[in-house]
């Protein structure tokens, strides 16, 4: 799933300075799930917001709405709707969903309230970890299902780079080498004759390098 | 002898022991720092890096300081790393090196930014060190771009490239070099060797695998100053190993004969690495110490080209 975090509040008070109704807009997508931008984030938020905006002397109008998905132009009619009301929308959605409501919000002002920060999964309550770059190009199927273009902080295709010690990344001894993770994975599963097969260069056109991607599935039209 | 070839290529393939010197480029626009070095060098090796912003610190691009140590009469080796460039950007530096004589390249991966001075810097790695070799290699076998496309003139080098006995896991680190050397490398320089123990289990795996006839192995060697910078190496340094003792041996000298002593273990270092069979060279990496390099060349008894 794609992981958030809130932005710093004295940020958010920032980017709607001046504004006195606020659409505040929660997902029940991603960000629900990795409690960034929920129910239970946008009433927070929206108290913060408050206290903070009364601090300034600034008061201001909240007004709360939950979307099924922000990403998905079929459920945004509502907060389209509410939003003519107001002076800003501020989205707690991840990237996508800000950036499809400012598509559809006309002259309206619509501002992010959390950093979206990468697709992941759940490590334990409480801690995510990076898993794909959506390269586009998968390759975990000669990589032990371990991704080296994620998972090796440089990317690299072919095996560890000399920096790693007992099995921790040069840049940070929290990160688990990638390499190694792949190593283990190909010996437990009895496959470590593969690591010798030179994997090619990643054709990156098929990543975010060659422009912003589209999908069409005529199937689905 | 092919004129076109390299010194380093030349020394090697005569079956002569090779050595080979790092020269970092200096942190501005200063040409003299660079022929300064080469004053220090000349004579005393067959061969020179030229490091590529390592530790991700900029510094003058290794192309030119190896164009400058190459007109003070120094065969230069210029290191090339993945971090900073896509696989337009190496193509086109190895063209340009080639262009001006520059005949020996290091195809590296880089030490992460994050070490650097630039540490919100992007990196790319659009291509890793063993793509680097297959793609200079294809330049020059095939006259082949990466992209297929025709190379009007191929670049005459010699191509190399690392390796790291000392790096985890152990067990990969032969197979690794093996797909170094079927990507294309001609000859390879090693972390520096400290723990001698680990290097000659390393080699015998080499040796095991053949793989010490089909590229010309050199080993690092880095001379030691002082006891800060030994612990430093232990400790802070990515990918080294130092056995406790050795820095037990340079904390029981005295501060003012540290140095001394540093040269002294390279060279004993070195007079065991010559017998191991397979090392062919020794690459002395005397980190912004390059006075150091012609005490050690002179007392380990070894003779240059």
């Amino acid at each position: 799933m794609i992981v958030g975090e809130q932005k710093p509040i004295e940020d958010i008070l920032s980017y709607i300075d001046g504004c006195e109704r606020i659409l505040l807009a929660g997902c029940h997508g991603c960000v629900t799930v990795c409690c960034a931008g929920g129910q239970k984030e946008v009433d927070v938020l929206a108290s913060m917001i408050e206290l903070g905006r009364m601090k300034r002397r600034q008061p201001c109008k909240i007004t709360k709405i939950m979307q099924e998905r922000q990403c998905d132009v079929e459920f945004l009619e509502e907060l389209i709707a509410k939003s003519k009301d107001h002076d800003v929308v501020l989205s707690m959605a991840c990237g996508a969903g800000v950036q499809l409501v400012a598509e559809n919000a006309g002259t309206l002002k619509v501002y992010p309230a959390i950093n979206t920060n990468f697709i992941g999964a759940i490590h334990e309550k409480g801690v995510w970890g990076e898993r794909c770059q959506t390269c586009g190009d998968c390759k975990l199927y000669l990589t032990g299902g371990i991704c080296p273009v994620t998972r090796c902080a440089k990317s690299l295709m072919n095996g560890p780079c000399g920096g790693s010690r007992d099995g921790k990344c040069e840049v940070n001894s929290e990160i688990s080498c990638g390499w190694q993770l792949i190593i283990d994975r190909l010996e437990a599963t009895g496959c470590l004759d593969q690591y010798e097969k030179i994997l090619e260069p990643v054709d990156w056109s098929r990543s975010r390098d060659g422009g912003p991607r589209k999908l069409v599935r005529e199937d689905l039209r | 002898m092919n004129p076109s070839k390299s010194n380093l290529q030349t020394v090697l393939e005569s079956g002569q022991f090779a050595v080979t010197a790092e020269a970092g480029p200096p942190r501005g626009a200063k040409p003299e720092i660079v022929r300064q070095k080469a004053k220090i060098l000349k004579g005393c090796v067959d061969a020179c890096n030229v490091t590529d912003n390592q530790t991700s610190v900029v510094r003058m691009c290794s192309l030119a300081a190896c164009k400058i140590l190459r007109d003070e009469g120094i065969d230069a080796v210029m290191q090339m790393v993945c971090r900073d460039r896509n696989r337009i950007a190496a193509q086109s530096d190895i063209l340009g090196a080639a262009a001006l004589g520059i005949s020996n390249l290091l195809c590296l991966s880089g030490d992460h930014q994050t070490f650097g001075d630039h540490p919100q810097a992007k990196n790319v790695f659009d291509i890793d060190s063993i793509h680097l070799l297959q793609i200079a290699k294809g330049m020059r076998d095939e006259s082949k771009f990466s992209g297929g496309k025709e190379v009007d003139g191929p670049p005459d080098i010699f191509i190399g490239a690392a390796a790291n006995p000392f790096a985890d896991p152990f067990k990969i680190q032969v197979p690794r070099l093996a797909k170094k050397v079927a990507a294309g490398a001609q000859f390879i320089q090693t972390q520096c060797v400290f723990n001698l123990d680990k290097f000659v289990e390393f080699m015998k795996g080499v040796r095991d695998r053949g793989l010490h006839e089909k590229t010309y192995i050199l080993a690092g060697i880095t001379p030691v100053k002082s006891v800060p910078m030994i612990e430093y190496m232990a400790t802070k340094v990515a990918g080294m190993d130092v056995p406790p003792a050795l820095i037990e041996r340079i904390k029981g000298v005295e501060k003012k004969n540290q140095k001394k002593e540093g040269i002294k273990i390279a060279v004993e270092t070195i007079q065991q690495l010559k017998e191991i069979k397979g090392v062919r060279g020794v690459h002395i990496m005397a980190i912004e110490w390059e006075e150091a390099v012609p005490e050690i060349v002179q007392q380990a008894n070894l003779k240059v080209k």
